[in-house]
């Protein structure tokens, strides 16, 4: 069966967007305006980054772009050495371009990384609180708010808890609930999962996709694992190593609600790996 | 064509609608015909089992083990040392003006107690410190702080700060009585040349131990600027710093008693470094221990009493203390 479709162009199809269950941060100024003028949630275009000193520079990512459309999800999926970090990093504002310009009209993204950094001197509750508090929400609504975000994620009543009593698989959802409490447009997430065992993973999976639904926020999600980024995504884009380049792109046209072992995930991953492995075979060739 | 998947079956029978939260965790009940789980149910009950399975809970220690495991060691050692001293006294190993037995020294201490000085001497002596360590606070914290964020005055004064935390404090009492004379300001200046560079280097090394993810995570999250200081790099530093307030005051009490046992003048006040000074003018053994006894016993009194609960507590609430087993 064909639901997928191997592109090799840079194409900006809307995708069948999932209905928004809840509007997020309500009362709290809204990006939205700003990102469905530009029609993007994050528009990368020509970026390269390189490191190490002037004249002996190693180029990590060569000439990127990428349009993430609003309420997308997009994977992007690369050995190591591709730069994926490099880029979302470059994204969330935490480095600069060496060249080429990063568009998020939505204002700042949030970010999610392979350790939940949540701070262990505040509670689960406070954490989030923290970045609504920064976000300018006031004093009053911020607790009720944190509340909603830990009930999104499945924690009623953990806002007490401290960071060190969660088990890993619930530190990840408080920290995604902090990124949420951004209420930023677009949400980036670094291998967010890759520390979790398997079944929480998989259930985590499950997660971010039904809070992506109700959202509506745009995902740009990094990871090295083929299966993982087929069964999340609407698109996935494989980069290339050293430097990183968007080698291909998959439009993933598998039905919600997925499972990581469902048939179309797997054939699907098969035909991405096979890109892959010829991606990291050729570096041994020269 | 996709029929012919029966074990994966995703299609069309399972619409966006029925993946609302709000349905009970109910388990077998949920499935539906094509050995799919219902997604909203069966997630919700799997998830609050991985929570269940993956949460320890720490549980404190009932009292009495407490009082048995932390109380009666440190009780069991001082008797132990008040018997070695008394079997010590008895042998007469030494003649008594110098080593007097236990009951003597607190026989002298009970004598100044009975003046009604003892109190005083000691509120002078601990007052002092207390406001000596109150002004280091502040100067260390701002100098720390300065160390720690600016890379041109770390690699300026940086390694000084750390080299005068080795520089026992009474080498200043000379320079400081020739510069204030024998008034409070020599003992408070012998006091903050103490005190000063131990809490600015906690301050330091307590930022240095942040997690470079953690000061990630605050900008991410919009902690820049003074808002970046105050939500992230002091609660982070926090640790080391109560480290470094600790070694302050006990930095400031020892230079305190060194200052106070030279510097002694019927205008200074009498502290407890005065008492000492006195006993040893007068061969008075008895009072030289009970004066030492009460400088450590005011030491460890504030050390146990304001120091080990905040460092317990700022600890415990991030999972950095490991209950004792």
């Amino acid at each position: 069966m064909t639901t997928t479709l191997t592109t090799q162009t840079t194409s900006k199809t809307p995708k069948a967007q999932p209905s928004p269950a809840s509007a997020p941060g309500a009362g709290v100024k809204d990006a939205r305006p700003a990102m469905d003028e530009a029609g993007y949630a994050a528009r990368i275009e020509h970026v390269s980054k390189s490191f190490g000193r002037a004249g002996a520079e190693q180029l990590v990512l060569d000439d990127i772009n990428l349009d993430v459309a609003p309420g997308e999800f997009v994977t992007l999926l690369g050995a190591s050495g591709c730069g994926k970090s490099t880029l979302l990093n470059l994204v969330a504002g935490l480095d600069k371009t060496s060249a080429g310009s990063i568009d998020v009209p939505g204002g700042r993204p949030s970010l999610m990384f392979q350790e939940h950094a949540l701070f262990p001197w505040l509670t689960a509750g406070r954490n989030i609180e923290l970045a609504l508090k920064l976000r300018g929400v006031p004093k009053p609504e911020r607790r009720a708010e944190a509340e909603r975000l830990l009930e999104l994620v499945r924690l009623t009543g953990a806002h007490r808890k401290r960071v060190h009593e969660l088990s890993g698989g619930m530190r990840q959802r408080v920290a995604l609930a902090r990124a949420l409490a951004q209420d930023s447009q677009l949400l980036l997430m670094d291998e967010p999962f890759a520390a979790l065992d398997a079944i929480t993973r998989d259930v985590l999976h499950e997660e971010l996709t039904r809070i992506w639904s109700e959202t509506n926020v745009s995902v740009l999600f990094v990871t090295h694992n083929v299966r993982e980024a087929v069964r999340l995504a609407q698109r996935v884009v494989l980069l290339s190593s050293r430097p990183g380049r968007v080698a291909h792109e998959w439009n993933v046209d598998i039905p919600h609600p997925r499972r990581i072992e469902d048939s179309e995930v797997a054939n699907l991953s098969v035909e991405i790996t096979e890109e892959l492995r010829g991606e990291i075979r050729r570096h041994g060739q020269h | 064509m996709a029929s012919t998947d029966t074990d994966t079956g995703a299609g069309p029978q399972a619409p966006e609608t029925s993946r609302t939260p709000e349905q009970p965790a109910t388990s077998d009940p949920a499935r539906t015909q094509t050995g799919k789980p219902d997604a909203a149910a069966d997630l919700a009950g799997l998830e609050a089992g991985l929570d269940a399975l993956d949460t320890r809970t720490a549980t404190r220690p009932p009292l009495g083990q407490v009082l048995r495991r932390k109380v009666v060691p440190p009780v069991v050692a001082i008797a132990l040392v008040l018997g070695l001293w008394q079997l010590a006294f008895s042998l007469r190993l030494k003649p008594s003006y110098q080593l007097p037995g236990p009951l003597m020294v607190w026989d002298a201490l009970a004598e100044e107690w009975y003046k009604g000085t003892i109190l005083s001497i000691i509120w002078q002596s601990v007052s002092r410190g207390a406001l000596g360590f109150v002004v280091a606070l502040v100067l260390g914290t701002c100098l720390g702080l300065l160390v720690a964020q600016f890379r041109p005055v770390r690699a300026a004064i940086g390694p000084i700060l750390s080299g005068l935390q080795s520089l026992p404090s009474v080498a200043w009492v000379p320079a400081a009585i020739i510069w204030f004379g024998l008034t409070d300001a020599t003992i408070y200046a012998v006091v903050l040349l103490g005190a000063v560079p131990s809490i600015a280097n906690g301050l330091v090394a307590g930022v240095d131990q942040i997690q470079p993810l953690h000061l990630r995570a605050g900008r991410v999250i919009g902690a820049t600027g003074l808002r970046g200081v105050r939500h992230v790099l002091l609660p982070g530093a926090l640790p080391g710093y109560i480290s470094g307030l600790k070694q302050g005051w006990a930095f400031s009490w020892r230079s305190l008693m060194a200052a106070e046992l030279i510097a002694t003048s019927p205008e200074l006040g009498a502290g407890l470094g005065q008492l000492l000074e006195t006993g040893r003018a007068y061969q008075d053994m008895p009072l030289v221990l009970g004066a030492i006894l009460l400088i450590l016993l005011v030491g460890i009194g504030i050390e146990l009493l304001i120091f080990a609960p905040v460092e317990r507590r700022v600890l415990r609430h991030r999972g950095l203390l490991t209950t004792a087993h």
